[in-house]
């Protein structure tokens, strides 16, 4: 019999550590950044509309497919999926459940751990007297593990440690004394930090302060609508994109804490309000802080320029210069809210990714809790370092792209077709509505079956085979050029090595020689923590087949 | 602001955050349903337990 014998402490509880599972940096550094390059506030029309129609599924597929492994006692996707169908090969694709969460977590706690640092140095007030670009700086030496100024020895390690040991421990508390806790905690926090940051970026005033804009120069830069976007496949397939990765759907964790909600109780209304919960911290505090703040310092054409390095780099080399210009105390405090919001929604995202894991070794190994929470922490260490020591090298970067979107999408698809084709949408649509609190629109039966994997099948793949600059007109005109984003290109090193054949540097072409192998090194790493999960999941499978559970 | 770019703000972020508090608080005021249910809190309400 599994060990498992945990529940959450309340409703509210669950909301919370559902949307605090949903809400992460992305929110906050992604969503503004995105909707900027795709149409300002034309993005908003389909990004709504793919949360409707596939963001909602997802939510409702995950939830009911959580809460009916949880029947049979299963709180990791291996064995829920397993539960849904007699061929015995989905196990297997419920592997994705358990190993997008570790390989995710081994990065996710590192850029978590830069905003507990950078909190402290908030406080400390490293950033006073810095320029714009010493302020860059300041993270470039962070990351590339040069002297602290702080004077402790390899201080991002030493962060990452304690983050990880932060993380863990909680984890080890249980689901409503630990993981539950810190989400009522966190998210009312990180919602009010939210609030005074966006009031800041609501009421910028042109000469005041080192501005150079009013706050509405840069809301109009967010939100005034480019409608003639609205035709590119591009634009569309970023939506998708940005609702898939917000909700952390195709993860494996909302199965996993929907699997402790009893088959009586409801989910299709807590879904719908840890979603839109999701969504009030992503278009509305999110887009109110990043951009409005940025424009209103630097000017647009600046702003411009940096969007295209990513909304990490505004973040973390860009903001804390900002916040410097309201006078010590103000800055001060500022960082501490805009490194704590991030810190929050980090760690109780990081949390759902431990829980698979934990859920796994319990029902599966009779591991208690404990020991099942710092094994988990040890394999995040351990796959986490190569991150930290060579982040230069593109090991970070790796780890994102294929733990942290190709397989979210290659889980979701299958997930949905598993749901809605093989185990029947019938059944599927009674475990929807089972002990539903709401009336869940007819119309979703038809969406789920036929809606959502043909865009969730869209989306992977436009990944595939993207075509160059995002180019759809010339691509269906017959010049099908693929991007180096692609996951063909990705997957050949192309840019890489079109990187390589144009340098002449001799230091250059030294460094791109050894990102190739950390690139290289990386994929083997992942794919070996891939197969190692699938060899645990077989000889689960076995234990069962000889206790008679199967 | 430029007329459009508000009518767009304002209309989404009315509705979000409208649709935000409308399923948090019919969540809130929804009752709990008869133990034994998912959730710990619910444990030591021996009225609704004898149900």
């Amino acid at each position: 019999m599994s060990a498992n014998k945990e529940s959450w402490g309340s409703r509210v509880g669950l909301i919370l550590a559902m949307a605090g599972n949903a809400v992460g940096l992305g929110n906050f550094l992604r969503f503004p950044v995105q909707a900027v390059q795709n149409g300002g506030g034309a993005f908003i029309i389909p990004y709504l509309v793919c949360f409707l129609v596939m963001g909602i599924p997802l939510l409702w597929i995950e939830w009911s497919m959580g809460r009916f492994g949880g029947k049979f006692g299963h709180h990791s996707t291996p064995f829920i999926l397993d539960a849904m169908d007699k061929r015995r090969f989905w196990k297997y694709i419920g592997v994705f459940g358990i190993w997008t969460n570790i390989a995710v977590a081994a990065y996710y706690c590192y850029l978590e751990s830069w905003t507990l640092s950078y909190v402290m140095h908030s406080l400390m007030g490293s950033f006073n007297g810095l320029d714009q670009n010493g302020v860059a700086e300041f993270f470039n030496h962070y990351v590339n593990l040069d002297t602290s100024t702080t004077g402790i020895p390899y201080e991002p390690i030493v962060f990452f440690v304690i983050c990880l040991l932060l993380n863990t421990w909680i984890l080890s508390q249980g689901l409503a004394a630990g993981v539950e806790r810190v989400a009522k905690i966190g998210m009312p926090l990180l919602i009010i930090f939210g609030i005074f940051l966006a009031y800041k970026g609501f009421t910028i005033t042109a000469g005041e302060q080192g501005a150079i804009n009013d706050s509405s120069v840069g809301l109009n830069f967010l939100w005034t609508p480019n409608y003639d976007q609205l035709w590119s496949p591009s634009v569309w397939l970023a939506a998708a994109g940005q609702i898939f990765f917000t909700l952390s759907v195709g993860m494996g964790t909302i199965h996993c804490y929907a699997s402790y909600v009893r088959s009586k109780d409801d989910i299709a209304l807590n879904a719908m309000s840890a979603g839109w919960m999701n969504e009030f911290v992503e278009v509305v505090l999110g887009g109110a802080i990043l951009i409005p703040i940025s424009i209103g310092y630097l000017g647009i054409d600046r702003v411009t320029e940096l969007v295209q390095l990513g909304g990490l780099g505004l973040g973390f080399k860009t903001l804390p210069y900002l916040f410097a210009q309201w006078g010590p105390t103000l800055a001060a405090i500022s960082g501490v809210m805009w490194f704590g919001l991030l810190f929050f929604a980090g760690i109780t995202s990081s949390l759902a990714m431990g829980t698979p894991w934990i859920g796994f070794l319990q029902d599966e190994f009779n591991w208690r809790r404990k020991p099942a929470a710092w094994s988990f922490g040890l394999i995040v260490f351990l796959l986490g370092m190569p991150t930290v020591l060579y982040f230069n090298y593109g090991v970070f970067d790796e780890y994102d792209y294929w733990a942290g979107t190709v397989s979210l999408v290659v889980f979701a698809l299958l997930e949905s077709v598993l749901f809605a084709w093989v185990f029947g949408m019938n059944k599927g649509w009674r475990e929807i509505t089972s002990g539903s609190d709401i009336k869940v629109p007819n119309i979703y039966k038809f969406i789920i079956k036929f809606v959502t994997p043909l865009l969730l099948l869209w989306v992977f793949i436009g990944s595939l085979i993207t075509p160059k600059g995002g180019d759809w007109g010339a691509a269906l005109s017959g010049n099908w050029e693929l991007d180096n984003g692609s996951i063909i290109k990705k997957l050949a090193n192309s840019g890489l090595k079109e990187q390589l054949a144009a340098a002449t540097d001799p230091a250059q072409i030294s460094h791109l020689e050894e990102t190739m192998f950390f690139v290289n090194a990386s994929r083997a790493l992942l794919a070996l923590v891939f197969l190692s999960l699938a060899l645990l999941v077989y000889i689960a499978y076995k234990k069962r087949v000889r206790e008679g559970r199967i | 602001m430029n007329t459009s770019a508000l009518i767009i703000m304002l209309t989404t972020l009315t509705l979000v955050t409208g649709l935000t508090l409308y399923f948090f608080a019919r969540v809130l005021k929804t009752p709990p349903k008869p133990e034994p249910d998912s959730y710990l809190d619910n444990d030591d309400e021996l009225g609704r337990q004898a149900l």
